[in-house]
């Protein structure tokens, strides 16, 4: 085991735990976001750097502080570890720095996205970026591509977390797309005409974090903080069933995975459980989802209102306009 | 000229066949080390020479050999990085295209100190015509019984291959040359874990520089102890600079560490002098994306002291007065030549050469690079410069590999030294734009 | 323009490799352990480049990969990201031009607009012949000689005046490529 103190709150994980997942047992504010790690999938993390964090005493034995900030998704913690995300303003500046980057190219067409309410970017947006840009120069676009019938790739409002890779690599089998091209010139794409086609390929649409992916079963049929998540489920023979359906009345207008309060799903589903099934009778209906921050949802009116308590006193300003949590 | 250790023979004809290496001392490191050394008495060698990375980074080598892991029954991996493509560098492939058996020596050397039994050598593919010089001479050692099974007797067994990239200058940078040596996009990886527990195949890899390597066989013939006499304090040694710019005798040129940058400028021994008689104006030192200095600067440290061709000496007073050796690129700008243009030139290469995988570098890069090319062109305001200097910081330490600073670096110092070059060129957009227009308004107080 | 996709309709003809190439292809194969066969990818994108004519199709990247028992994306996510693999057609000769600053210091600039003008194509570009692709590159490592440029597997260094630069466009109209060592 490691105790480690993280924003002044000492927590005990396990040896080998990254700085990130040290940081979700503790909970709340102080959490680092992550744009491009998921913890389902292997080999995930350490490149949107949004997750950065300062190792102000590297361990008990070796006290020095790490010379740069650290991603946080990547690092594993030692025994006697101190570590400053929220409470230090270097972290927060470096943060609202990529944020900045992560923005410019990206096309802030929020209006007309479907990822719009559940979108990582936007609440990353939201807490750490400015309100005006920088940037003067013609942002980077591409045309849209459909990858087959049920998933469209916008790739202009693609972040490249490789999220979407290591699921097709991992979940499915037989990949065809990947990342083509380099630099700021690279993109998702299949290379030749192609159509991403097995049973587990629709869970690309649940790991991106951005709109770059969307379901085209639901693909502007409403707007996600109007719709009413019900956990549900179903006998399945190719994967567990579960599911969360996205109902407006009697209407499943989406099927997703069940996703935890940091957007990563619980158990991966097939496509047929995700894009066939749209009927209310096709589901055993468990009750209403639980959404926790990463979307609008956890601010809708079918819940009662949760109360967010902060749990370290002496924020720093910049942390005070965080979006409502648990 | 002082003493040569790694081009004494480099000029003697037939220098690139085993027959003629041989006869001018090749391949004796072999002998000595196979037969009369252990492993570990090789690297405590090396470290005793105090010879340093000559990729660019300049960690001691020895260090570097005694953290490779060795766990039971594991392969461990040598890997020499041929990749030269470092703006301004190009000691390397003359080297290997001239020299080829010093290299292979190395890698034996090398590869009997470190326990590896498969080692590679991976260069940039745009080198295929030194890849084919170095197979020849590969082809040679196996014959000679310098490669393969129980080398000279020794029992131990090494196969030595060339790998060719692709075209990426990221492939420099070691975790993603070994991606690259996989056969995958050079993406650089996560660190930790370090190639030293896992490389090449998952497996404990070292990664040394051409030049790093061919320094070996003399350390192991001559001892470290002669080797750490060489050069001046922690710069120990010789060192192969690739001279290029406005300069009279462009070329590759080995100095023992300490050499007055004065007189590496101006000597008929080593540049010869600014060409067409014109007036020095700035230096990169160290390859393309160590910060840049004006003429006064590279000459003196801020101090008043000489400034020498030494690690510390080039880096004395940081970032605000000091520069890098890196990889001895040595660079020389002449009065005639525009600060802002060169550093949209370099801000294009790392745009150019980013990755893409991790945000402030792909995104960042292409920034700067446009923003530059505004104020070249003419299109600049006032604000750019204070933003470049921000955009830099935002990348800066914060992405997965050395690029990033790269990139920052060169932009960040070409404003903290030639900002006037800079507002000159945004306030008077038509002069700038002119053909063959330069600033001169610096030239008196950089040249005095 | 990115996002279009490359269509298969665009075939050639079938992709075969020489024998040579493909005892030179095992032979790369044969420097890496058992199952890390990918790792001669590199090597074997340069022989079908050098086999092909100058570029490597979607047909031929396809054919690489079931040689190496790959997936066929694995070899386009590589064959884009390295500059040297051109992934369209290209002319006879790709004069694949230094831009970076060293060069640039000793003319490398002025040397790219004549061979515009020269030629009348801009970056990028093929003569209407098919005898020249114009392709500006990064550093080639070779500082001390520019301006200089590669065609194929050799370098042509001190081209700093227009007179050279017409000796040396005069040479590659009536030169052929050398043969690849491993293909002699």
């Amino acid at each position: 085991m490691a105790k480690i103190t993280f924003d002044g709150i000492e927590v005990e994980v396990e040896d080998g735990t990254t700085i990130l997942q040290a940081a979700r047992k503790i909970g709340g504010d102080v959490v680092p976001p992550a744009m491009c790690f998921y913890t389902p999938l292997k080999g995930s993390g350490g490149k949107c750097r949004v997750c950065l964090v300062k190792v102000t005493q590297g361990s008990a034995k070796d006290p020095r502080p790490m010379p740069k900030l650290v991603a946080s998704c990547i690092t594993q913690v030692q025994d006697g570890m101190v570590v400053e995300n929220t409470t230090n303003e270097d972290v927060l500046n470096a943060r609202k720095g990529i944020v900045e980057m992560l923005l410019i190219n990206h096309p802030l067409d929020c209006p007309v996205c479907d990822q719009a309410g559940e979108c990582d970017l936007q609440n990353l947006s939201y807490e750490h970026g400015v309100s005006a840009t920088r940037y003067e120069e013609e942002r980077r676009t591409f045309n849209k591509v459909d990858l087959g019938p049920y998933i469209q790739l916008h790739m202009t409002r693609c972040i490249l977390c490789y999220r979407c890779v290591y699921t097709a690599d991992q979940i499915a089998d037989n990949r065809v797309h990947g990342v083509l091209g380099r630099g700021d010139a690279a993109e998702i794409g299949t290379y030749i005409e192609n159509v991403i086609d097995n049973e587990f390929s629709g869970n690309v649409i649940d790991v991106c974090p951005v709109g770059a992916l969307t379901d085209k079963t639901w693909r502007f049929k409403n707007r996600v903080w109007f719709t009413k998540p019900m956990d549900a489920h179903r006998d399945c023979p190719t994967c567990s069933g579960k599911v969360t359906l996205w109902t407006r009345g009697e209407e499943v207008l989406r099927v997703t995975a069940r996703k935890d309060q940091y957007a990563e799903v619980e158990e991966f589903i097939c496509n047929t459980c995700r894009f066939d099934k749209k009927e209310v009778k096709d589901w055993t209906i468990e009750g209403p989802r639980h959404i926790d921050r990463g979307s609008v949802i956890s601010a809708n009116h079918y819940e009662l209102p949760v109360v967010n308590v902060p749990i370290v006193p002496n924020l720093p300003v910049s942390t005070k306009k965080n979006l409502p949590q648990e | 000229m002082g003493l040569k250790i790694l081009t004494e023979h480099i000029n003697v004809p037939g220098i690139e066949t085993l027959e003629v290496y041989r006869k001018h001392g090749g391949y004796k490191s072999v002998e000595k080390a196979l037969k009369t050394m252990s492993p570990d008495e090789v690297v405590e060698e090396v470290k005793t020479s105090g010879l340093r990375g000559r990729g660019g980074a300049g960690f001691p080598t020895g260090m570097k050999w005694s953290f490779l892991a060795k766990p039971e029954g594991v392969p461990r991996y040598l890997v020499c990085n041929a990749d030269e493509s470092e703006p301004g560098t190009f000691k390397d492939r003359w080297f290997m295209e001239k020299n080829p058996h010093a290299l292979v020596e190395g890698m034996i050397t090398s590869s009997y100190a470190l326990g590896a039994n498969t080692s590679y050598i991976y260069i940039r593919g745009e080198l295929l015509f030194v890849l084919r010089i170095l197979e020849k001479a590969i082809a040679e050692a196996y014959a000679a019984g310098l490669l393969g099974k129980n080398i000279l007797g020794s029992g131990y067994d090494l196969d030595l291959h060339v790998a060719p990239g692709g075209g990426a200058y990221i492939c420099g940078e070691e975790t993603a040359l070994l991606e690259s040596l996989e056969g995958k996009r050079g993406n650089p990886r996560n660190k930790p874990p370090f190639p030293a527990v896992k490389g090449l195949f998952q497996s404990p890899t070292v990664v040394n520089n051409v030049e790093t390597i061919a320094s070996v066989p003399w350390i192991v013939n001559n001892t470290g102890a002669e080797y750490a006499k060489i050069g001046v304090g922690r710069s120990t040694g010789t060192k192969l600079i690739s001279a290029s710019g406005n300069i009279n005798n462009p070329g590759v040129f080995e100095i023992e560490l300490g050499v007055p940058v004065e007189e590496f400028i101006y000597s008929d021994q080593y540049c010869g002098g600014i060409w067409k008689g014109k007036q020095l104006k700035a230096v990169v030192p160290g390859g393309s994306s160590v910060p840049i200095l004006p003429a006064n600067l590279i000459l003196k440290t801020a101090a008043g002291e000489d400034r020498l061709m030494s690690y510390e000496s080039l880096s004395d007073g940081g970032f605000v007065s000091g520069s890098m050796l890196g990889s001895g690129a040595f660079i020389v700008f002449d009065e005639d030549q525009c600060i802002v243009r060169n550093t949209w030139n370099y801000a294009r290469f790392y745009h150019h050469e980013s990755c893409g995988q991790c945000s402030p570098c792909r995104e960042g890069t292409g920034w700067m690079e446009k923003v530059l090319h505004r104020i070249e062109y003419g299109h600049g305001h006032q604000q750019d410069i204070d933003l470049l200097v921000s955009v830099a910081k935002q990348i800066e330490g914060n992405t997965i590999c050395p690029l990033g600073d790269a990139a920052a670096w060169p932009v960040a110092s070409a404003v903290r030294h030639f900002r006037d070059e800079f507002e000159w060129h945004i306030k008077h957009p038509k002069e700038a734009t002119a053909p063959g227009a330069v600033y001169r308004g610096q030239l008196d107080a950089i040249t005095a | 323009m990115a996002g279009d996709n490359i269509k298969m309709a665009e075939t050639i003809n079938e992709v075969k490799f020489s024998d040579a190439a493909m005892a030179e292809i095992q032979r790369y194969i044969s420097h890496y352990p058992e199952g890390r066969q990918k790792s001669a990818l590199l090597p074997i994108l340069h022989i079908a480049q050098a086999e092909f004519g100058g570029w490597v199709s979607p047909e031929a990247m396809d054919k690489v990969a079931e040689i190496l028992n790959i997936k066929p994306i694995e070899v386009y996510e590589v064959a884009t990201f390295y500059t040297m693999f051109n992934l369209k057609p290209v002319g006879k000769h790709v004069l694949e031009v230094c831009r970076t600053g060293p060069c640039c210091l000793r003319g490398a600039d002025q040397m790219i607009d004549m061979i515009k003008q020269k030629l009348n194509i801009e970056e990028g570009e093929t003569t209407a012949d098919g005898m020249f692709t114009l392709k500006p590159v990064e550093c080639l490592a070779s500082c001390g000689s520019g301006p200089m440029l590669q065609v194929r597997e050799l370098y042509y260094e001190n081209i700093d005046s227009e007179e050279k630069l017409d000796q040396f466009l005069e040479m590659m109209r009536n030169k052929e490529h050398e043969t690849p060592t491993w293909a002699k």
